[in-house]
C-alpha cells in the first residue's frame, strides 16, 4: 500500500523527499561496497525479482491474500544497501507506470518502505543474528522475526508522518492504532513468506544469501576438497 | 514496438503520434510533477477548493484528450486508488471535531471535508500520472530521469530492472502455469510450502541473470556506465507547451488564493 498525492501536505512531502535523497545517496555508495562493480546488473536484477514477487498474491488464510512488501527479504538476500535501491527502484516504476504511489509522495514511500523498513529490519536481523546461535535455523529465525517488525514500524512511522502533515483532523492514537493494528497482520504474513523464501535459498544456494555469510564461513573448510580432481589439471 | 513486446511494464503505453507523445520525455516528468505539486499545495479547507479541483479536472482531461488516452484507459488507471478510497471513507467517522448530519448519521464535518479533498487530490494526481504513462514509453521515460540528473547508477539499476521486469516476469508465470498445471491451488498457509520456494528459485534464477548479463556486458567493454548519444536541445517552445499543465494548475491556485 503506498501513500498517494495529496495525503500528507506539502512540506512533509518535501522534508520526506529530502530525507529519502540522502538515505539513496548513502545506499549508492554503500552499495558498491556490498556488490563492487556489478553493482547496476544485481541491483537491477533482484529489483525485477521484488516487482514480479509483489505481484503474487500469497494466500494468508481466511479467505484473504497478501503480497509481499520485499524490504526486509531483499536485504537478507542481497544486504541492505543493495535492498534500498531495489525498494527505490520498484517505488519509481510504481510511481511512474502505473500510478501506484503519488509523484510528490514517493519521497514519503521511499522514506517509508525503503529506509524505514529495511533499516529497523536489517537493525532487528544483525542483533538477533548475534543472539542466535548460527544455524540455519537461527537466520531463519532473525529473518522473519526482522521482517515481521519492519512492517508496523514501517506504518506507525506514516502514522507519525500523517500527525506531523496530515490533511485531516484524526487523532494520532487512532491513526496509530488503526494502522498499527492491520500492519501487525501483515507483518505476520511478511514474515511466513520471508521465512519461506530465504529457508528455499538457503536450501538451494547458500553462498547467495548476504545475511548468512557467517553461516558459509563455519562450513567452508569442511567442504574444500581434499585434493584437486585430475580431470582439474 | 512497444506493444508487441511492452509486456507488464509496456502495457501502460499507448502507442501514438499526439503533441503530447512527441514532447521530450524530461519535460512531461517536469510538467506531471509540477501539477502534483500544486494540486497538493491546494488548501483542503477553503471555500473555493473544489472549484479549483473543476479546474485542474478540466486541465488534465484536456492533457488527455490531447494525447488521446480515452476515459476508459482513464478508468482503468483509477482502479489504484481503491484501497484509499476506503481509507478516505472512513476518515468522516474517526476524524475529531464539530459533527454534521448526513443522511441521519453524524459524521465529523472537518473529516469529510478532509476525505473529499484527499479523494479529489488523488484522483487528479493520478490522471496526470496515466497520461504520462500512456504517452511515454519505459525507455523515454528512463532517458528523461536521466537528463533529470538522477544518479548515473539509480538511472542503471532502473534500466535494468524495466529491461528484465518481464522476463522475470516470464518465468514466474511459467512457474505458475507448471504448479497448476499439476493440480496446485493455493489455498491457504500451507500453499507457502510450495509458494516459497517457487519465490526462492525465482531469486535464483534473476540473481543468476543478473551475474551472466554483467559477464556479457563487461566482454562488450562495460567500463561501468552506458554509453549516451548527445543531447539535444530543448526548444523553449517544447518546456512552453509541457508546462501549460503545471502552470495552468497554478493559475487556478493563485486565483483562488487570491480571490477566496
Amino acid at each position: 500500500m503506498h501513500v498517494p498525492d495529496g495525503f500528507l501536505d506539502a512540506p512533509t512531502s518535501v522534508a520526506t523527499a529530502a530525507v529519502a535523497a540522502g538515505g539513496v545517496a548513502l545506499a549508492l555508495r554503500g552499495a558498491r561496497r556490498e556488490l563492487d562493480e556489478r553493482t547496476a546488473p544485481l541491483a537491477g536484477l533482484t529489483a525485477a525479482f521484488v516487482f514480479a514477487v509483489q505481484m503474487v498474491n500469497f494466500p494468508v488464510g481466511a479467505g484473504t491474500s497478501g503480497h509481499l512488501m520485499g524490504g526486509v527479504l531483499a536485504a537478507v538476500l542481497v544486504g541492505p544497501w543493495t535492498a534500498v535501491l531495489c525498494m527505490t527502484v520498484v517505488l519509481v516504476v510504481q510511481a511512474l507506470l502505473f500510478a501506484d504511489g503519488g509523484l510528490t509522495a514517493l519521497g514519503t514511500n521511499v522514506t517509508l518502505l525503503g529506509l524505514v523498513a529495511i533499516a529497523v529490519g536489517w537493525a532487528v536481523f544483525r542483533l538477533l543474528a548475534a543472539v542466535l546461535p548460527t544455524t540455519r535455523g537461527g537466520v531463519l529465525a532473525a529473518a522473519g522475526t526482522a521482517a515481521f517488525v519492519s512492517v508496523p514500524v514501517a506504518a506507525l512511522a506514516f502514522a507519525g508522518l500523517f500527525a506531523v502533515g496530515g490533511v485531516a483532523d484524526v487523532a494520532v492514537g487512532t491513526v496509530a492504532a488503526a494502522m498499527g493494528g492491520v500492519h501487525v497482520l501483515i507483518g505476520l504474513g511478511e514474515a511466513a513468506i520471508t521465512v519461506a523464501v530465504v529457508g528455499a535459498v538457503l536450501a538451494v544456494r547458500p553462498d547467495l544469501v548476504h545475511g548468512a555469510r557467517a553461516l558459509r564461513r563455519a562450513t567452508l573448510l569442511a567442504e574444500r576438497p581434499t585434493s584437486v580432481p585430475a580431470g582439474a589439471r | 514496438m512497444a506493444a508487441v513486446h511492452g509486456g507488464v511494464l509496456g502495457a501502460a503505453y499507448l502507442a501514438g503520434d499526439s503533441p503530447v507523445h512527441r514532447l521530450e520525455p524530461h519535460l512531461k516528468l517536469v510538467a506531471v510533477l509540477g501539477f502534483a505539486l500544486v494540486v497538493v499545495a491546494t488548501p483542503v479547507h477553503a471555500a473555493w477548493s473544489w472549484p479549483a479541483y473543476g479546474g485542474y479536472l478540466a486541465l488534465v482531461l484536456l492533457a488527455a484528450a490531447v494525447a488521446g488516452v480515452g476515459p476508459a484507459r482513464l478508468v482503468r488507471g483509477l482502479a489504484i486508488e481503491v484501497p484509499f478510497v476506503l481509507f478516505a471513507l472512513l476518515l468522516p467517522f474517526v476524524a475529531q471535531g464539530p459533527r454534521v448530519e448526513v443522511a441521519g448519521i453524524a459524521v465529523s464535518q472537518s473529516g469529510l471535508v478532509a476525505a473529499g479533498g484527499l479523494l479529489a487530490k488523488a484522483t487528479l494526481s493520478v490522471l496526470a500520472a496515466v497520461v504520462l504513462s500512456a504517452s511515454t514509453e519505459p525507455r523515454a521515460l528512463l532517458a528523461g530521469l536521466e537528463r533529470l540528473r538522477l544518479p548515473s547508477l539509480l538511472v542503471q539499476i532502473l534500466m535494468f530492472m524495466i529491461r528484465y521486469a518481464d522476463v522475470v516476469g516470464g518465468e514466474l508465470q511459467r512457474m505458475r502455469v507448471a504448479r497448476e498445471s499439476r493440480g496446485f491451488r493455493g489455498r491457504n498457509l500451507g500453499a507457502l510450502r510450495v509458494l516459497g520456494p517457487a519465490a526462492g528459485s525465482l531469486f535464483i534464477r534473476s540473481y543468476e541473470r543478473g551475474e551472466r548479463v554483467h559477464l556479457a556486458m563487461l566482454s562488450r567493454g562495460y567500463t561501468g556506465r552506458m554509453p549516451g548519444g548527445p543531447v539535444a536541445p530543448v526548444p523553449v517552445r517544447a518546456w512552453l507547451t509541457a508546462l501549460l499543465l503545471p502552470l495552468g494548475a497554478a493559475a487556478v491556485l493563485v486565483t483562488g488564493l487570491l480571490l477566496g
